[in-house]
């Protein structure tokens, strides 16, 4: 069953294109990672899924809701934690929880919540001494109070220390084996690799590769690859010795050999072997999600860059 | 569609909050009562309301008898006026030159021979020193004046040295059966100014960092409307005023003494009062772009209002072309309002000035609710 359904999908602030025309489907009890640079679209996207945007173009179902104009029939079923999460200064984790349940009118046990988000220590604390795990912890409690089926998260971990990244990833674990369904933006890989079940790529305001990590590897990584230390003569030695393709990496003093097949590796030791010359440590090495984004993103920039080019454009124009 | 536990809720969560800052409370509900007792100890200081005045009492006689002295009489009489408080300084000093080392412009010198001249009907002058742009001087040289009338009379009516009334006497009286002290007109405007202050500051900063901050975004995924917020922020304003108004009116009458009326008809101000003020704060925040701007902005607003409707002093002390400024002012109409109950027992006078308060508040609350955007697009 299709938990949200977004159909050529399209954003602009100004001549800026925030979001060009994307579509992709995410699955009832799915973790959907939005990866990308600042600037990418991806807040864009997920807060016209949250019904805080409005959309420019195309079409967005989420639980078969337009989120625009059924938002305050669809805020009720969603738990939502927006970027840079901030409260009331001067209000604890566990007053927090008890005026959302009161606004939602249910009835809740915060200390349960607190317990769920790993925050039982802090939940007598002003908000405003809280560390900042504590703070994204405390928005976590909140976007649980009214039991959403859907769950929104906006760059849950970015400025944290690892120790909070990791206490975060737990909870969010946690809530995915409760069966919850949860669209998760993040410019940390191993963030996205390590939670989602499914990721999407955005850059420019474009999806540019979707799919698991493994399958985003295959299609758009290189493949497995030779690398031995060496000497750029043994680099042509091998050139000519063999039909391998050979590139040469200066800085590093590194050859290194695509293989379409594994026993390719063989004939490429058994020349340098022939060669007579030195080599050092040999491995074989495969394109990481990292290697691939870091081909597919073009030079990172950030939203207010982004903001501001778009502007000096229209300048431009004029 | 409004529901009244969501309004309650989250004025528990906001006044919880602003009970627990400390700088809050203090510009709330600490700071007016600081200014009350400020405002009301320089105007209302006892006796330091006479003017003090050196005089220098040349006429050293000799007299045959002491009812012969009229110059001393005549500083007697100019004590005891109640409006002056006659210091003599010794005939050995030069009396410009001690008027200058005592920093005074205030002076009366009785020349020598004043009595003498007095008795056998030769005119005679009191010097009066005086700096014609304080308005002392004013008040010294009338009483000299009044006295010397009252001394010129007795002359011609051949009574020297007499105690019996004047035909046409003066009793000093104010409106109200009371007599009213600037401290029963001070209280009113200092309400007025809590009414103003707390909500209107309160209101622009928060409405324009929750929005900073997305805070407004992010209540805006709960049930809660705007106009709830909204009315949850009202009330607690409306609470702050009433606990305010205790503490001004408790200090007021234990400290100074004063007499003010305390009628229902206080209530419509003190509840439509932050009312206002908390909506237009809304508004202010909302149509700016950051609270930096916000922050100007509100003080464009603010300041005008806090010294231009009468809440140090009253309106008709200003030039015509301001109190015509002032009667565009929204705190105007509750100042007024508040002295026309609090001081004046003008019931009908009061009356207009509610109708005043009741329509601006609504229009600013429709405005406010209406512009102010939980989300964007």
């Amino acid at each position: 069953m299709l938990t949200i359904e977004v159909t050529s999908l399209k954003k602009n602030y100004g001549n800026l294109k925030a979001v060009n025309d994307i579509s992709f489907t995410v699955n009832k009890g799915e973790v959907f990672g939005l990866l990308g640079p600042n600037g990418a679209g991806k807040t864009t996207t997920i807060e016209i899924m949250e019904g805080l945007r409005e959309r420019d173009g195309g079409d967005v179902k989420v639980l078969g809701l337009d989120p625009w104009k059924n938002g305050y029939e669809l805020h009720k079923k969603i738990g939502v934690i927006p970027q840079e999460f901030t409260f009331f200064e001067k209000t604890t984790p566990r007053e927090a929880i008890i005026y959302y349940a009161d606004l939602f009118n249910i009835k809740v046990n915060p200390d349960e919540i607190l317990r769920e988000v790993l925050l039982e220590d802090s939940g007598k604390r002003n908000f405003d001494n809280l560390s900042g795990g504590q703070k994204q912890k405390t928005g976590l409690a909140l976007s649980l109070v009214n039991s959403p089926e859907l769950l929104f998260l906006d760059e849950p971990t970015t400025g944290l220390d690892p120790n909070a990244r990791r206490a975060i990833w737990e909870v969010i674990r946690g809530l995915k084996a409760k069966g919850k369904t949860i669209i998760l933006t993040t410019h940390y890989l191993d963030e996205a690799q390590q939670l989602s079940d499914k990721v999407a790529i955005m850059d420019h305001g474009k999806i540019v590769a979707m799919g698991t990590s493994e399958e985003i590897i295959q299609q758009h990584g290189s493949g497995e690859r030779l690398e031995i230390h060496g000497s750029e003569k043994l680099a042509d030695y091998i050139k000519v010795n063999t039909e391998l393709q050979v590139n040469y990496d200066k800085a590093k003093e590194e050859i290194i050999i695509p293989l379409t097949k594994k026993i390719d590796a063989l004939a490429a030791l058994a020349a340098a072997e022939q060669s007579g010359m030195d080599w050092g440590q040999i491995q074989t090495l495969q394109d990481s999600l990292d290697d691939v984004f870091v081909k597919l993103v073009s030079e990172p920039m950030s939203e207010e860059e982004a903001i501001i080019e778009g502007k000096t454009k229209k300048k431009e124009s004029r | 569609m409004v529901s009244a536990k969501r309004i309650f809720s989250d004025f528990k969560v906001f006044s919880r909050g602003y009970l627990r800052n400390k700088f809050g409370l203090f510009f709330g509900l600490i700071f007016p009562v600081i200014l009350i007792l400020i405002f009301g100890a320089i105007f209302s200081g006892g006796t330091s309301g006479k003017i003090n005045v050196y005089a220098q009492d040349q006429d050293v006689g000799p007299f045959l008898s002491p009812q012969m002295d009229v110059a001393s009489s005549f500083l007697t009489s100019l004590n005891n006026s109640g409006t002056i408080k006659v210091i003599t300084v010794d005939t050995s000093k030069n009396f410009s030159q001690y008027l200058a080392d005592h920093s005074s412009s205030d002076g009366i010198i009785i020349p020598s021979s004043f009595s003498a001249n007095y008795l056998a009907g030769r005119q005679v002058n009191v010097i009066v020193y005086g700096n014609p742009t304080s308005s002392s001087s004013g008040i010294v040289s009338g009483t000299v004046n009044g006295i010397a009338n009252y001394f010129n009379l007795n002359y011609f009516r051949g009574r020297y040295n007499d105690t019996t009334p004047a035909i046409i006497g003066i009793k000093s009286a104010t409106v109200n059966t009371q007599q009213t002290k600037y401290i029963d007109f001070l209280i009113p405007g200092l309400i007025g100014f809590s009414i103003l202050t707390s909500p209107m500051f309160s209101l622009v900063n928060i409405s324009s960092e929750y929005k900073k901050t997305k805070l407004f975004k992010q209540l805006s995924l709960t049930p809660l409307t705007k106009m709830e917020w909204l009315t949850s922020k009202m009330m607690w304003y409306v609470v702050l005023t009433i606990a305010g108004f205790l503490l001004m009116v408790g200090v007021g009458i234990f400290a100074f003494n004063a007499h003010v009326a305390l009628t229902i008809w206080l209530i419509p101000f003190l509840v439509l009062g932050p009312m206002l003020f908390a909506a237009l704060g809304m508004l202010v925040g909302t149509v700016t772009k950051n609270p930096e701007t916000a922050g100007v902005i509100g003080n464009i607003v603010t300041f005008p209002m806090m010294f231009l409707s009468g809440t140090f002093f009253p309106i008709s002390s200003m030039p015509a072309y301001l109190q015509n400024f002032a009667h565009v002012l929204p705190l105007f109409y509750i100042i007024e309002g508040l002295n026309n109950v609090m001081v004046y027992s003008n019931l009908s006078g009061a009356l207009i000035d509610i109708a005043v308060v009741a329509i601006i508040t609504a229009v600013f609350f429709t405005l406010a609710v209406k512009l102010f955007k939980w989300r964007e697009d």
